[in-house]
């Protein structure tokens, strides 16, 4: 194929995926790294790309410290809880003592952050949320983003990492194509910041036909995070901790603004509460450390979400469904009602146009809410990610190699949904870890340790054949056949998707079999996903738009693969409500109160499995009182 | 579905194919004027619709649980920095118009050239301080926090 090689060389910082972890790594890069070279490439238009193309009502996660309302460490104890424990807190420690200056300079760019009259304050929709006017979001930080680049690469889609042949296990780059013009791209770095996304559509969706676009996480978050870190030999962990959401059925409309802002609650077809008669059971599971709603109710602890899905679901299956919300009471003040639509205009367009569709009036009516299909991601209330170096002033000695936000690759940094074990950092956390990524990444070059960086001919050669090979493939064997998509030699990039979907949905835990799985079902599942990949050297794409959606599915089934072996691992059933192991149905914290850790060997593709130890922030006294 | 386009409105111009961050906004080859290649991969999040200087564009929810009849309209203004939208429910019954902002600065104008910034000194590049800061934490004089300045330590085992 007669694709041009472009090569961009002497790269000091490449941001890889620049959604609201990317456009802040390369924001912040320039003021470290004033003479730096710094390249983004973006497999869409850096304006509208990301989770937050869309644009959001609320920035999840503010600490208000300046209004003297929260403490980095109250925001990881939220979290930790929520998580059931399994987070990494110096990494979110870390992140929520700076959040707040990402924040501030946002409102200083333009961003309309609502404030509170009375109290001078941000306008709180619960404990961390504020609320925005952000339809804007996305333009106003990749403007940001733009100004500190030395050039954004729109549309070109990074497909692998460089590996540098010098010295092993060191970064040197990436590769990629161009989406319009089929150009091969080569983009040789001292250092890549992964600001690719987290994994919607690894799992089969409860829609249908058109409706697969109607996923709560974008559709074109096709794991790439993971995928292209995986395959360089990072190390991985949590990726087992995948997560379901409630929301509107059908138009996954969010809401927290409902529960925290209007006040809406929850009760089944009946109009009864329905939680609290499931707590026991779950108590049993989980045990009174997880779910105890007295101290809960005394103490504003929250209710971790994943046993607020399993309630949901368990009632569902008792025959008491659909669970409604209740709206009907807050709506009925117009001022209340105008906030619940803009909450979807701002961030779920969807939501509103169905609604518009069903004469759904949540003045008159109570919505229906359901349980998405599961999704793995790394920035929401789950912290799917790579296993990341921590701040020296903060990190115990295993979680700490030298550079913070430092993969077990040396010169890969990460941010947003490519950061494991950090759930709960959002929109704004995201911005804040390309930050952090940004300068020690510039510390790294500065210390002299991306020298001799060496990628030969042949490596990029053989890279752009592999890239290009779906269409390779597609114009040798397209007229074998009459017409038509049935052909004996490949599957196009729908097939397969639709292919792991149904895989991953029976075999790992999705909507059609109530989120359970065991480890038989999950070894079955690795076999086929073994035969999968074979296939997947023989995907086929007609044109570049099916060589964009190749490289996507085949992404998809990388980290799928790591999920399935994570998910085989921890035997115990961790987070009831987003997925169940039939086979360890409870809570273990006496062997499994660890992170778990995994690597994939390059060249065999073996996994490497382990535990890596959890540790808690403690106050001082308390620790010294336990000794 | 997603997003359609007005076949006697578009004017083949490309900006619904260069701003859709899923890559299904093509131009028909015959008709010389975009439309969705690709409905199942579209999360109706309207960055198409908003970029249509002809507003050409427009969105009929998904086929498999949206009943026809209903609009939802919108205009983004830069100059102005508003985004209207006006919602119409297929029984007729409901037709609101909303407004809101989307910038409160004149657009682009009041984010730093970092290249133009004094540099950082070695102090602060052996710090964990990140740009603007500690000021933009506080807005005040208030340091970063520590896990000594909190009273805290890092502890292995079961804690909560």
């Amino acid at each position: 194929m007669a694709y041009k090689t472009i090569v961009e060389d002497n790269i000091d910082i490449l941001v890889a995926g620049a959604g609201l972890g990317g456009t802040g790594a390369a924001f912040e890069a320039r003021y470290w790294g004033q003479n730096k070279k710094i390249i983004v490439a973006e497999k869409a238009n850096i304006d509208r790309s990301g989770a937050v193309a869309q644009g959001l009502y609320a920035i999840n996660c503010y600490m208000g410290t300046r209004f003297g309302e929260n403490n980095p460490e109250d925001h990881v104890r939220y979290a930790r809880i929520d998580l059931m424990g399994m987070v990494r807190e110096d990494l979110l420690f870390d992140m929520a003592r700076h959040v707040d200056s990402a924040v501030h300079q946002f409102e200083e760019w333009g961003l309309p952050i609502m404030r509170d009259l009375q109290k001078g304050s941000y306008l709180r929709e619960g404990r961390w949320q504020i609320m925005i006017h952000g339809e804007s979001y996305k333009p106003i930080v990749a403007e940001a983003a733009k100004k500190s680049a030395d050039k954004v690469y729109n549309r070109v889609c990074i497909t692998h990492l460089l590996m540098d042949e010098a010295k092993e296990n060191r970064v040197a780059g990436a590769v990629g194509f161009n989406v319009r013009t089929g150009d091969y791209h080569v983009f040789k770095s001292k250092t890549v910041i992964c600001g690719a996304g987290g994994a919607s559509n690894l799992f089969k969706p409860r829609s249908v036909g058109e409706g697969a676009g109607r996923v709560w996480y974008a559709p074109w978050s096709s794991g790439s995070a993971y995928a292209l870190m995986i395959n360089a030999g990072a190390k991985m962990t949590q990726m087992e901790n995948r997560i379901v959401l409630a929301r509107f059925k059908d138009g996954y409309g969010p809401v927290g603004a409902y529960f925290l802002h209007l006040k809406a609650y929850t009760q089944n077809a009946y109009g009864d509460e329905y939680e609290s008669k499931w707590f026991p059971g779950l108590q049993e599971m989980v045990g009174k450390e997880y779910l105890d709603p007295e101290l809960s109710h005394a103490t504003h602890r929250p209710i971790p979400t994943c046993l607020r899905n399993h309630a949901i679901i368990h009632e569902v299956n008792a025959g008491r469904g659909p669970i409604h919300m209740v709206t009907m009471h807050s709506f009925q003040d117009p001022h209340l009602e105008e906030i619940g639509w803009h909450n979807f205009l701002g961030m779920t367009v969807g939501q509103a146009v169905l609604w518009a569709a069903t004469d759904v009036d949540p003045k008159n009516e109570n919505p229906e809410l359901t349980t998405s299909e599961p999704y793995v991601m790394g920035s929401h209330a789950t912290g799917c990610g790579a296993w990341c170096s921590g701040p020296a002033d903060i990190s115990p000695p295993e979680y700490q190699w030298g550079y913070n936000r430092m993969m077990s690759v040396e010169g890969l940094f990460g941010a947003g949904d490519a950061v494991g074990g950090t759930p709960h950092a959002f929109s704004s956390g995201s911005f804040t870890e390309g930050r952090i990524a940004a300068k020690s990444a510039c510390q790294y070059i500065d210390d002299g340790k991306a020298e001799g960086i060496r990628v030969s001919e042949a490596t990029i050669a053989k890279l752009k054949e592999e890239v290009f090979r779906p269409m390779e493939h597609y114009k040798v064997h397209r007229n074998d056949i009459v017409a038509g998509e049935v052909n004996p030699n490949y599957h196009n990039p729908r097939q397969n998707l639709d292919r792991l979907q149904k895989l991953m949905d029976e075999y790992c835990g999705g909507v059609t079999v109530n989120y359970m799985t065991n480890d038989k079902l999950l070894s079955i599942g690795l076999k086929k996903l073994k035969i999968m990949e074979e296939d997947l050297q023989k995907i086929a794409a007609k044109d570049l738009h099916e060589l964009l959606r190749a490289w996507e599915v085949k992404h998809r089934h990388r980290t799928s693969e790591c999920v399935m072996q994570h998910t085989l691992f921890r035997k115990e059933t961790r987070w009831p409500g987003y997925y169940y192991r039939g086979d360890a149905l409870k809570l273990d914290d006496k062997n499994w109160h660890v992170l778990t850790v995994s690597r994939r060997d390059p060249q065999t593709g073996k996994y490497t499995m382990e535990k890596a130890p959890l540790y808690h922030l403690v106050d001082v006294d308390k620790a010294a009182a336990a000794e | 579905m997603p997003t359609f386009v007005y076949m006697t409105r578009c004017d083949g111009c490309g900006h619904c194919v260069d701003i859709c961050p899923s890559d299904i906004m093509h131009i028909d080859t015959t008709y010389r004027r975009a439309y969705n290649i690709e409905p199942n991969m579209c999360w109706e999040c309207y960055s198409c619709v908003k970029a249509c200087p002809q507003n050409a564009i427009d969105v009929r929810g998904y086929a498999d649980f949206a009943p026809l009849g209903h609009s939802v309209r919108v205009v983004r203004d830069e100059e102005k920095g508003v985004i209207a939208w006006r919602i119409k429910f297929r029984n007729g019954k409901k037709d609101m118009s909303l407004l809101a902002p989307i910038t409160t600065k004149p657009w682009g104008t009041c984010i730093p050239q970092l290249a133009n910034v004094a540099g950082p000194s070695q102090e602060q590049r052996n710090s964990q301080l990140l740009y603007n800061e500690p000021k933009y934490i506080r807005m005040d004089d208030g340091g970063l926090h520590t896990l000594e300045s909190n009273g805290l330590v890092m502890k292995e085992g079961v804690y909560y």
